[in-house]
Formats: C-alpha cells, sequence, structure tokens
C-alpha cells in the first residue's frame, strides 16, 4: 500500500468524484459554520432557484463578525453597530428560520466566533472536511481536520449540495523540533514560521505542522498555530490527532458518546502521515532561535524577534510603503515604540487558555495611562469560564475592558476599531493597512506581548515582566 | 453568466506586492446583504483622502484610468481573508481581469465563480506591464492567451474546468446539481457518519 500523508487520507474519504483533466473533484462537506456576514447573497440564490438546505443537520450557523461585543439585551441595542450591521444581523435570523436552521444566536449560551465554538461544542473532529466563509477556517484542522476558508458563492454549493467543487492542493511539511524557550508562546511560534516562509509561502498547498514543538502543544496552541496558515496563503494547516485531541474532545456536546466514542477515537487514531510519506513541499523552523515575536509592516510575515531591530527591506517599495504606513523605522526595536491601543481576543487568540495569561500578567498591576485594553473572550462559554476563575475582576482591575464575545477589534466591523494613526498591539491575525479602522497600525503578538504592552505602555517584551 | 471568451483593455497599474482583500474592499463595507454597488467602496482608503476628497496620486483616480478593464497588480494579489465582496466591488467598478505574477488561491477562486479573469504571467512580463501603464493588452480566454501591443503573445495558467465555466458561461452551482445522485450514493455507503 502506498505511504501516504494525513491530508491525503482525508482527502481521499471524502471524494464523491474524482477529479479529471477536465473536472475538479466533487469533495463531500462534514461540517458547514455559516455566520452573518458572508452568507445573505448566498441564500438569495437557494431563494431565487428554490432549493432547500441540504444537510441543516451538518450546518452551524452563529453570528460573530457584525455583532457588537457591548451587552445586547435586544434589536434595539444593536443601533451601536450601524444600520447595515443590525440589518445583516436581522437577516440571518430570517434566513436561518426560512431554511430551518438552528441559529447559536442572542442569548444562547453557546454563541461565539466561529472558529471558537466549533471545537467547544465538539462539532470539530478529527478526519472531517469543514469549511466556513471565513479565511480562518483553517483553525479546525487543529484537530486533523481538513478545514479551508471558502467565498460566498461556494458557500451557496455547500448550502445547496454540502459538496464542493475542488481541485486537489499540494501539500506542505513545517516541522517544528525541540522545546519552545520559555516565554514562547503558540502565537510566536506562527509567526515566525509566516517570517521565514512569507506571506505566499504555503499558496496552492495543504500545510501539516509536525514535530516535537507541535506534539507538546496543547489543543488551543495548535488551534492558534493553525488558524494562520492562511497568512502564509495556505488554505488550510493540519495537526495530526493524538490523545492530547482525544481528551480535549471528550464529553463535549457534539463529540461521540459512549460506544461510538470509542469507535471514532480507534478511526482517529489511523489519522497519521505514513513514514515516508510524500510532501510537495518541506521546511523546518529551529525553536531555539524563538523569541516573543511582534510585526513591524502591513502583513503577518513582516515580523521581527521583540528584541532585534526592524530590517531595511533592501529597498524594496512596498516594504518602504509598509513602514511609511506604520510610522516604523529600520534599525530599531519595536520595543521602542509607545502603543495606545491593546487588543486580546480573536479566532486566533480568544480563548481561555490566552485569557489566562493576559490576566497571570495584568494580576496585582494596572495598564499604563491613556492606553485603552479590550479583552473579549472568544465565544461566551469563554467568558463564563473566564468570569468562574475570577480572571474578569483582574482584568477590569487592571483598568481593561472586558466585553460580550466577538470578533471584535480583529476586523473592526462591530463598532470596535482602532483610531487613525493610533498604535495598536493586538493578539488578532491580520496587520493589513486599515484592517482594525481606518489608518489604524497593527502590531501583531502573543496575548503575553500584548498585556506586558499594556502594562509598560509601549511594544514589551513579556519575559521583562516578573 | 454570459461567456467570456475575449478581454480587450487598456490598463491600470498599482505595484505594490500582497495588495489584501482589506484593501480592496474594506471590513466595514461588508455589512450588507446584497452583491451590489460595492465599486464605489473599491480601495476605498487608497482613492480618498480622510476629508474625502479624490486622491489625486490613487491610479484609479487618474483620466487615464477611466474605463480600464485590466488590472496589472503587484505579486500575491487578493491575499488575506476570504471575502467574495473583493472580485464583486472589482467587478463592480468595472474590471473584467486581473494581471499579477501569482494570485491568492481563495480570491482567484472566487474570482473565477464570478467572471473576474485571474491571469498569472512571468517576472518579465509582468515588470513590462507595471513599466508601461495604459497600454492596450487582450487577452484570449479560450486559448488561454495574452496578447501585447508589439504582437508577443503569452499563455497562461488557467484550470481547465474553469475556462470552460468561463468561456460557456455555465453556472458550477447547476453543475454539482446535477451529481445529486452521486451524492446520495456517498452519504448513504459511508462506513461512519460526521
Amino acid at each position: 500500500m502506498s505511504r501516504t500523508t494525513l491530508f491525503d487520507k482525508v482527502w481521499s474519504d471524502h471524494v464523491v468524484v474524482t477529479e479529471t483533466d477536465s473536472t475538479p473533484a466533487i469533495l463531500y462537506i462534514d461540517l458547514h459554520i455559516i455566520h452573518e456576514v458572508t452568507t445573505p447573497q448566498a441564500f438569495t440564490v437557494l431563494r431565487e432557484q428554490g432549493l432547500p438546505v441540504r444537510r441543516p443537520d451538518l450546518t452551524l450557523p452563529t453570528m460573530d463578525h457584525s455583532t457588537p461585543t457591548t451587552p445586547v439585551f435586544s434589536f434595539k441595542d444593536l443601533a451601536v453597530v450601524g444600520e447595515s450591521a443590525a440589518n445583516q444581523i436581522r437577516q440571518m435570523e430570517i434566513n436561518c428560520k426560512e431554511f430551518g436552521l438552528d441559529l447559536i444566536g442572542f442569548g444562547n449560551e453557546q454563541r461565539g466566533i466561529v472558529h471558537v465554538i466549533g471545537p467547544e461544542l465538539g462539532a470539530t473532529q478529527p478526519g472531517k472536511t469543514i469549511v466556513c466563509g471565513d479565511s480562518h477556517s483553517s483553525t479546525h484542522g487543529a484537530f486533523g481536520a481538513l478545514a479551508f476558508g471558502i467565498g460566498t458563492t461556494e458557500v451557496g454549493h455547500v448550502l445547496a449540495t454540502q459538496c464542493l467543487l475542488q481541485r486537489k492542493p499540494k501539500t506542505l511539511a513545517v516541522s517544528v523540533d525541540g522545546i519552545l524557550p520559555t516565554g514562547v508562546s503558540a502565537k510566536d511560534l506562527i509567526l515566525a514560521v509566516i517570517g521565514q516562509i512569507g506571506v505566499n509561502g504555503g499558496t496552492g498547498h495543504v500545510i501539516e505542522y509536525r514535530g516535537d514543538a507541535i506534539n507538546g502543544l496543547d489543543m488551543e496552541s495548535r488551534m492558534t498555530v493553525c488558524n494562520m496558515s492562511i497568512e502564509a496563503g495556505a488554505r488550510a494547516g493540519m495537526i495530526a490527532p493524538d490523545d492530547t485531541t482525544f481528551e480535549y474532545l471528550h464529553d463535549r456536546p457534539r463529540s461521540p458518546k459512549g460506544a461510538d466514542w470509542e469507535t471514532a477515537v480507534a478511526r482517529w487514531k489511523t489519522l497519521r502521515t505514513d513514514d515516508g510519506a510524500h510532501f510537495d513541499k518541506s521546511v523546518a523552523l529551529d525553536t531555539s532561535v524563538l523569541q516573543p515575536m511582534v510585526t513591524f509592516g502591513t502583513n503577518p510575515g513582516m515580523v521581527v524577534g521583540i528584541g532585534d531591530p526592524v530590517p531595511d527591506g533592501g529597498g524594496d517599495p512596498s516594504f518602504r510603503k509598509a513602514l511609511h504606513y506604520m510610522r516604523i523605522e529600520s534599525g530599531k526595536p519595536m520595543t521602542e515604540y509607545d502603543v495606545d491601543v491593546v487588543f486580546v481576543g480573536s479566532c486566533t487568540n480568544g480563548r481561555l487558555s490566552d485569557i489566562r495569561e493576559t490576566a497571570r500578567i495584568l494580576q496585582g498591576r494596572k495598564i499604563a495611562d491613556g492606553v485603552r485594553m479590550l479583552v473579549v473572550p472568544g465565544s461566551q462559554q469563554v467568558k463564563r469560564e473566564a468570569e468562574n476563575e475570577g480572571l474578569d475582576q483582574i482584568i477590569l482591575r487592571a483598568g481593561a475592558e472586558w466585553r460580550e464575545a466577538g470578533c471584535s477589534m480583529c476586523i473592526g466591523m462591530n463598532g470596535d476599531t482602532v483610531p487613525s494613526g493610533k498604535l495598536s498591539v493586538s493578539t488578532s491575525n491580520r496587520n493589513f493597512e486599515g484592517r482594525q479602522g481606518i489608518g489604524a497600525r497593527t502590531v501583531l503578538a502573543s496575548p503575553a506581548t500584548a498585556a506586558a504592552s499594556a502594562l509598560r505602555g509601549r511594544v514589551t517584551d513579556p519575559r521583562t515582566i516578573s | 453568466m454570459s461567456g467570456i471568451t475575449h478581454i480587450k483593455s487598456r490598463t491600470v497599474v498599482l505595484p505594490t506586492k500582497d495588495i489584501d482583500t482589506d484593501q480592496i474592499i474594506a471590513a466595514r463595507f461588508l455589512t450588507t446583504t446584497s452583491r451590489e454597488g460595492l465599486g464605489r467602496n473599491l480601495f476605498y482608503d487608497l482613492r480618498y483622502n480622510s476629508d474625502g476628497s479624490e486622491n489625486d496620486k490613487f491610479p484609479l483616480n487618474t483620466s487615464s484610468a477611466k474605463g480600464c478593464e485590466i488590472l496589472i497588480a503587484g505579486n500575491n494579489f487578493g491575499c488575506g481573508s476570504s471575502r467574495e465582496h473583493a472580485p464583486w466591488a472589482l467587478l463592480d467598478f468595472g474590471f473584467r481581469a486581473i494581471i499579477s505574477t501569482e494570485i491568492a488561491d481563495i480570491f482567484r477562486n472566487n474570482a473565477l465563480k464570478n467572471g473576474l479573469v485571474p491571469v498569472v504571467v512571468d517576472q518579465d512580463i509582468h515588470r513590462w506591464l507595471i513599466d508601461n501603464p495604459g497600454v492596450e493588452v487582450e487577452i484570449d480566454v479560450k486559448n488561454a492567451t495574452l496578447a501585447l501591443p508589439d504582437g508577443t503573445v503569452t499563455s497562461f495558467p488557467i484550470d481547465a474546468f474553469a475556462k470552460y465555466c468561463l468561456v460557456e458561461g455555465i453556472d458550477q452551482l447547476g453543475f454539482l446539481l446535477q451529481h445529486h445522485d452521486e451524492i446520495a450514493n456517498f452519504e448513504g455507503s459511508r462506513t461512519w457518519k460526521p
């Protein structure tokens, strides 16, 4: 039998019709997560063609992108996000009702960011194909699922047929061996990977993250790593499931139960890359050189170790343009820049371990005068769990804001934005021009670096906070 | 969707690398529930100054850019989010093709499904197109070629099925729906159920 990769195994298990030179494969989708921003036009197509949603049971709808993170008690309160966003949220409710979908909407204690609640509910499982109209769908690959973002036309395809037309992508092995140095998190690791291979280094490929350093990560850290695969241009990132995965999934609301659990785990254990299987491309990252990483430019590949000087870009005009926008100089480390806003949250770093790490650094301290800090849980469940541990009180006492679940300042389309010209240290995934608000200058970092920077009012190495 | 066989137009050039979908259409314009009218917000923060006036220096605002249907862009165009609003906005503005040395995966897929033709060329041709904005070029979709004003004709890669759908104006949803029986058989014969 030929030796195959984890990706090959999941792919071939979902091929309905094999690809040929003239037609792509028809690939079956096991879980379709939908949200209010990238679905309305897809429902319009279904309505126009008189088509039902083929598998409401495999469709998981929630609201996260344009929803406010201030408490909302009724639709009147939606005024905070503006009429257009409020209308979009109302339309999502109408669409779900009309097509028979169980919406995890306002007031539902399971609501949260699409890529936080899938795993939390146990709907995300090894070996599944998972899609969502959101490029950070790669997050679910942390469980050994094949998960990728799709556009709205494809959302319509999955709603109507539970299938997608896909060409088989290539494979890229990213090996990370060794031990992560103290004070270095999964966020720093993935930023270093993107810095090494570039924002287009993974284009056309599915990444498999491998090696001791990856196997040693907990599930929330693995999700942070896979989440940012798209920032290297790869549509999907995967990690082979293991006991850490199974332990996380055990007893989740939508995980298999009883005898089904045993059967599922036995199947999941086969989802591994065979020794000697072929990858189209391979890269390795040396963990010993890792340190807390921060971005200095306008894409996630423009990243530097926190103590290192910002590079000069060798005269590349796009590089110069990015530094001009960021008001950052070559040759100086990022720790010389003052901070106006700090954001902890998003599908990259809005989980309980991220909130715990933030609280650990803020504990008994105050954030610097003039800094606005938002801590936004990735789901209502993360919010409850953090509050049960008293983390909200630590955060509030430090002078930061503790808000309702949602995408918040990661995407700046829900009322939470960074003012023009202000520098934001953010645990989110994109430092694109204007991503967090018009003229916002975003520095991507880990929760620890973000919290440390809030305390000092300057980009700060978290290892310097005792 | 009607079929697309030829696009002949002058070009407008945005030489910056890694133009992401947030720059193409900012998230604050994604609260719409329609595909229409996004062109006015295309590249909004680059096209307009903070006081709302037009940025004269931005290539799309120059008089020679009027009516151009082909955008020449820096490497890795369309990276970032999966928002299909990006090709919708480009099409609504009047573009029908994008030429670059690399076009990001999700953007390329979304573009093809909406009749916006992604054309990837080599560094030399790209460099020449960047250095010569406003020239008239012709894209032959059926033969997957790009013709330059000096008569040079170069081929570009395009998936056979995507090309067929573009040229014939085929709706891919219709194609998928025709496979109803295979999909039902697959669902019925799986050894495990999601």
